[in-house]
């Protein structure tokens, strides 16, 4: 316990406060390929943690890792003081934007009441009162209200995207699990949606684990950013790990990163890429 | 065509015990097939009940030919022939055409063994097409058990179903044990299919369990709203099937199928008609 322990002094958390999350020499392989190994990472209550890295390089399976939906190849990991497991009521999760299935059976606020209740036996018939207070109050918080009462599948991307932040955060989580929430959204939707999951989670003191291949939308938010490159990685400060030096020895081939305007430009990133992006994740 | 509007005849009729129990009969699984629809159709298993149907026929007429019950074997192979379809991967690339062979086998099976079936004519036909009223009557003990399992196990089960149903990602992600609720639901269906094979036929189950649900679907997105509004649809096709069969003495399943859809027709017609489509009127 003790180098966790010194992480989370070292963030500012008081000793005997337990991480939201706790990996120790986690490691992950399919078959021969190991995606990543000896990953030791503690994540504070009311982090936020960026998770960037190119296709392949296992960001997807670290999020499935902490969702449990995945078991580690070696080592061990906790979330929000228990076992990493699906079902924990204590983790919210954001998956990627894409089209639902039967989405016109249901409304928005029915996609967030399940969000809070779903997994849960029986229809629901108690308290409902209560369950309707809540997703009023997430359904509000994202600006989602006004279209809460149409199918899901009339909605934009940008707008089913709301609400499923809605979905994540109803039920009060101590950790958000964000798997690329802003593929495949415009820009504006992009920032408006960065911003929802960044300042919900700095009220209500969540830890977020937030996979993207896009750092600027977050940037702002981010306490720290775990870099994986084709087994390797980097964990820091945007400023200590979104530099050419670390980002040229990650990849191992010349990468650069540039500001302008406020925004990290990353050259080179691309083509260096990662060999294996057609195995291992989905 | 007199005969169709002689209501003295139905009047009449009513009295009978048999046309109560077919009556009964009917209204049991226009609930199940009410409450069961709107999932099937947010799930995209319309097809797959039509298979389970065909096979439920054929495991009727094996039943037939030897000399079990006819129920028995329509409610053994819908719930076998439910389960190994549930078991397929939801949207496999192949499930389409898996479904679409074992549908048409069945019924070629099924088709097999009526023929080789020596007794007379009315039992061999009215698996395919109904025959709810008939003096021997349906095994109300079976309907009434059946529909009372799918009616507990389905509320037990019916919030997770739901949400893997519209949002299987998010619902794998909070822990709803979807490898053991899609087999499960599946035998749901196979037994509430059983017993439309049972009643309005084989041929025309899909009418009552599919048309209602798929009608509630078009004219609100309330989960509630549709599942009771699809109740109401399946109690009106199958009831006033019934009534109306009865003065002309046709057969059921064509009314049955004719005043559902005629609602299905009315319910996308009524939403046409609104400006923003599904704006439910109701809050639940």
């Amino acid at each position: 316990m003790t180098a966790a322990r010194e992480v989370g002094v070292a963030q500012g958390i008081p000793p005997g406060e337990p991480s939201a999350i706790e990996l120790r020499d986690a490691g992950l392989g399919f078959g021969k390929r190991t995606l990543w190994e000896g990953l030791n990472l503690s994540v504070a209550q009311g982090e936020f943690l960026v998770v960037l890295g190119p296709n392949g390089s296992g960001k997807t399976s670290l999020l499935r890792v902490l969702l449990g939906l995945q078991g580690l190849t070696g080592g061990s990991v906790s979330v929000a003081g228990g076992v990493a497991g699906a079902g924990n009521s204590h983790v919210g999760y954001v998956p990627q934007q894409k089209t639902l299935g039967g989405s016109y059976s249901v409304r928005g606020r029915d996609l967030v009441g399940l969000g809070l209740d779903g997994h849960r036996w029986g229809i629901g018939l108690r308290a409902r009162k209560e369950r309707r207070a809540k997703v009023e109050a997430a359904l509000a918080a994202v600006g989602a209200s006004e279209y809460a009462d149409r199918p899901i599948g009339a909605l934009s991307g940008g707008e089913q995207q709301r609400l499923r932040v809605a979905q994540a955060l109803v039920g009060e989580p101590d950790v958000l699990l964000c798997d690329e929430p802003l593929l495949s959204l415009d820009l504006a939707h992009q920032h408006s949606v960065s911003e929802l999951i960044g300042t919900a989670a700095r009220e209500s003191g969540a830890a977020v684990v937030f996979v993207t291949h896009e750092i600027n939308p977050v940037l702002k938010f981010a306490d720290r950013i775990l870099y994986l490159v084709d087994g390797r990685f980097r964990i820091g400060a945007p400023t200590e790990v979104m530099t050419t030096e670390t980002l040229t020895e990650l990849y191992r081939s010349p990468v650069e990163v540039l500001r302008v305007r406020e925004k990290l430009v990353v050259v080179g990133a691309d083509e260096a890429g990662c060999h294996h992006a057609e195995e291992g994740e989905d | 065509m007199g005969k169709l509007f002689d209501f003295g005849t139905t009047g009449e009729l009513l009295g009978f015990g048999f046309v109560q129990q077919a009556l009964l009969a009917g209204a049991l699984l226009g609930l199940v097939a009410g409450l069961i629809g709107p999932l099937i159709v947010a799930r995209g298993m319309a097809f797959s009940v039509h298979a389970t149907s065909e096979i439920a026929f054929a495991g009727g007429a094996a039943a037939l030919l030897a000399g079990i019950g006819v129920q028995y074997g329509a409610l053994g192979a819908a719930v076998l022939i439910a389960l190994a379809l549930g078991l397929l991967a939801r949207r496999g690339s192949e499930r389409d055409s898996v479904i679409g062979a074992v549908l048409s086998f069945g019924l070629g099976i099924g088709i097999l063994l009526l023929w080789l079936y020596p007794g007379r004519g009315s039992n061999k036909f009215g698996l395919l097409v109904g025959q709810i009223i008939s003096l021997e009557g349906p095994d109300l003990t079976l309907m009434i058990t059946c529909t009372l399992v799918v009616l507990v196990v389905l509320a037990l089960i019916y919030r997770p179903v739901l949400f893997s149903s519209v949002d299987p990602e998010m619902a794998t992600a909070r822990g709803v044990p979807t490898k053991l609720l899609n087999p499960l639901f599946a035998v749901l269906v196979g037994v509430a299919t059983s017993l439309g094979v049972q009643t309005v036929g084989a041929l025309l189950v899909v009418a009552l369990m599919i048309t209602p649900g798929a009608a509630a679907a078009r004219v609100s997105s309330s989960p509630l709203v549709t599942t009771v509004l699809a109740v109401i649809f399946a109690e009106v096709s199958m009831l006033g099937g019934i009534v109306l069969s009865l003065a002309p003495g046709a057969p059921v399943s064509a009314f049955v199928t004719t005043i559902s859809f005629l609602i299905y027709l009315g319910c996308r017609v009524f939403a046409r008609t609104r400006p923003q489509y599904a704006t439910p009127a109701i809050a639940t």
